[in-house]
């Protein structure tokens, strides 16, 4: 099987200091090269800060796994050099089907509205992802990335985390000022430090089917309730690329999961589903089950988690792998503040709460589509079942119907970082909210906001014309930049025009922004790093700036 | 006014920003209702909930158009 990719080997290196007998200590380690692993390792080194990043293997992930990777995820891989090569590799789709027996009873888009870089979701198999993030990550020279490195002990002693680590070499002790844990569900750091994780686990077991095969549906998510070819279960099928699809089959509690994977008996349920003589051929075959569960904390000292090493959620919605890049995009800006001495450490308890309230929304809707997808009780089986009957007919069940509430982030609006509002604002982009993006122009050439923001904080100054904006204004501006924790100020404004002092200006010409961020002459946005809004004004005021900004790094 | 067909779950004081979920929350109250009670218990919850709601539209107009939808394609059985 596995006939359209071959796995890459990376190169063990013995690490310097093993070579050497000596125990080094480094302001970062990070284990797990998995994609959330890499996201951060790369998030930080392009942000000039050194890394070490330890991995048990030496290759990607084996089989075809995470393949659905939202816009908000695309979005933080543009900032990490990544989005172009993950779309380009990819298959791009908005649009999602819901059949219940042989009818199509609802469908939705995900990005109903125009002017976004991005799509709603690209699916592409990990591997390709993981191979794309060691790509640039070994671009980065103070990356430094360890295969076949297990950490097999760890302990806080003081201010450090002291790891054991095994290689082909034998055991070297590596010491971190910060440790990040990106090794997965069953990671073996949570263990060996202790630490709990709780939630559910769900009586149901699912087959994926990756098969290849020349078809010509549209690149669309279809699923369906209790299909003809697969009575009283669901299926959802996923276009990937290389003519991969993706099948899942509900199998049911009491299946047995070694039997299922048997090709005689995947086959014949292709077979099945395709209802013709159609050629495929097997990639891979896996049969599993999920919990959803999340750590207590994400902070630990200086033991900070994420993505499956820190919560867990049912594969409906793709909501595992999405949630933890987003866990890597909220920490690693928190994390070079506090180590480059311009933040205390408890804005890493932020990262901790802001992640898990993110945490809880992810197995709070995931759990509802299992439960919708997988009813537990005639009573539950009889709601769904007439849910989708209505939904032939009636726009309300339509949106009852619940197939997987797809990954999008989460509007952090009860952060302690937030400054509050205090002028009246329309539409979504308050304090906490993750940006929206709108098509802009910059020195004449057509751009997107999300590509112009982001890795450092910004403030958004909307004016009528860049033109007449005054020296002593501009001058007012530029002292932002030159603050222990930098603001750049970037005008905004509907028409071109030279602005003084080298200001940067963000052409809004269709209204996009002005809509969306419900801007007008003097509005003025504090953006964090991470592409979240932070605060926001309807006029420019500087010590009012400073004070958000203190909120926002915990130096208030 | 007629039935109301579209999408209408919504709850005082609580801002959403997905539109699925104000129905979630419905739908997970509706099953949270059921938790722990066998079939007969659930059936006689369901009677009750309807009438509780029945009374609570009033307007026997909507009363009857929502009853004719919820019985529309399905056949008297008669075996």
């Amino acid at each position: 099987m596995l006939s359209t990719y071959r796995y890459p080997k990376f190169e063990y290196r013995p690490a310097p200091e093993q070579l050497a007998g000596q125990t080094r200590r480094h302001a970062v380690v990070i284990v797990g090269a998995g994609p959330v692993g890499l996201a951060a390792a790369i998030d930080l080194a392009q942000s000039g800060q050194p890394v070490v990043l330890l991995d048990d293997d030496d290759t990607v992930s084996v089989g075809s796994r995470g393949v659905c990777y939202a816009k908000r995820t695309l979005e933080i891989l543009d900032r990490l050099g990544l989005g172009e090569p993950c779309v380009a590799k990819g298959v791009s789709w908005n649009v999602g089907r819901t059949f219940f027996r042989d009818e199509e009873v609802y469908n939705f888009n995900l990005c109903p509205r125009e002017g976004h870089k991005r799509p709603g979701m690209v699916n592409l198999q990990q591997y390709y992802l993981e191979a794309f993030e060691i790509t640039r990550a070994r671009a980065l020279p103070n990356l430094d990335i360890r295969f076949l490195s297990k950490v097999v002990s760890v302990a806080q002693h003081g201010d450090k985390v002291v790891l054991g680590t095994e290689t082909p070499d034998g055991l070297y002790t590596l010491e971190a000022d910060w440790l990040i844990v990106a090794d997965g569900a069953r990671s073996g750091i949570r263990r060996m430090l202790d630490l709990d994780i709780e939630g559910k686990v769900f009586k149901d077991r699912f087959l994926i089917a990756d098969v290849v095969m020349k078809a010509d549906y549209p690149p669309e998510r279809w699923f369906w309730f209790d299909p003809p070819f697969h009575r009283n279960q669901s299926v959802l099928l996923h276009h990937q690329a290389d003519n991969v699809w993706r099948i899942d089959f509900q199998l049911g509690w009491d299946a047995d999961p070694d039997e299922a994977k048997k090709p005689e008996n995947v086959i014949p349920r292709i077979q099945a589903m395709l209802g013709d003589e159609r050629e495929f051929e097997l990639e891979w075959v896996s049969v599993y089950t999920f919990q959803c569960r999340r750590m207590h904390s994400f902070r630990h000292d200086r033991v900070l988690f994420v993505g499956d090493a820190a919560h867990q959620v049912s594969p409906f919605g793709a909501r595992g792998a999405n949630s933890g890049i987003q866990d890597s995009d909220n920490l690693c800006w928190k994390l070079k503040l506090v180590i480059d001495g311009k933040a205390p450490a408890t804005l890493l308890d932020s990262y901790s709460e802001e992640r898990v309230f993110a945490a809880d929304e992810n197995i709070l809707n995931s759990t509802r589509s299992t439960d919708f997808i997988t009813p537990k009780t005639r009573t539950s089986l009889t709601f769904r079942n007439a849910v989708l009957d209505l939904a032939r007919d009636h726009p309300f069940a339509r949106a009852l119907v619940n197939s997987g509430r797809l990954s999008v982030p989460s509007f952090l609006t009860g952060s302690p970082l937030n400054t509050p509002d205090s002028a009246e604002f329309a539409g979504d982009m308050l304090p906490g909210a993750p940006m929206d993006d709108a098509p802009m122009q910059e020195a004449g050439e057509d751009c997107w906001l999300l590509d112009r923001v982001g890795n450092r904080f910004m403030a958004l100054v909307q004016v009528d014309d860049p033109a007449r904006v005054d020296a002593a204004t501009a001058a007012h501006y530029a002292a932002l930049a030159s603050a222990p924790i930098a603001v750049e100020v970037v005008l905004v404004a509907p028409i071109a025009g030279p602005a003084p002092g080298g200001l940067r200006v963000l052409v809004d010409r269709a209204g996009h922004f002005a809509g969306r961020y419900d801007s007008r002459a003097g509005t003025t946005y504090l953006l964090r790093p991470d592409q979240h809004v932070a605060a926001r004004w309807r006029s420019f005021d500087a010590a009012a700036v400073h004070a958000a900004l203190a909120r926002a790094t915990c130096n208030a | 006014m007629p039935l109301m067909l579209e999408p209408n779950f919504h709850e005082a004081g609580k801002r959403y920003f997905r539109s699925f979920s104000p129905g979630d929350d419905f739908y997970e109250a509706l099953i949270d209702t059921h938790q722990g009670l066998s079939d007969e218990q659930s059936e006689r919850v369901n009677a009750r909930l309807i009438l509780l709601l029945a009374n609570h539209i009033g307007d026997l107009d909507i009363l009857r158009e929502a009853m004719r939808l919820a019985r529309a394609t399905l056949q008297p059985d008669r075996t």
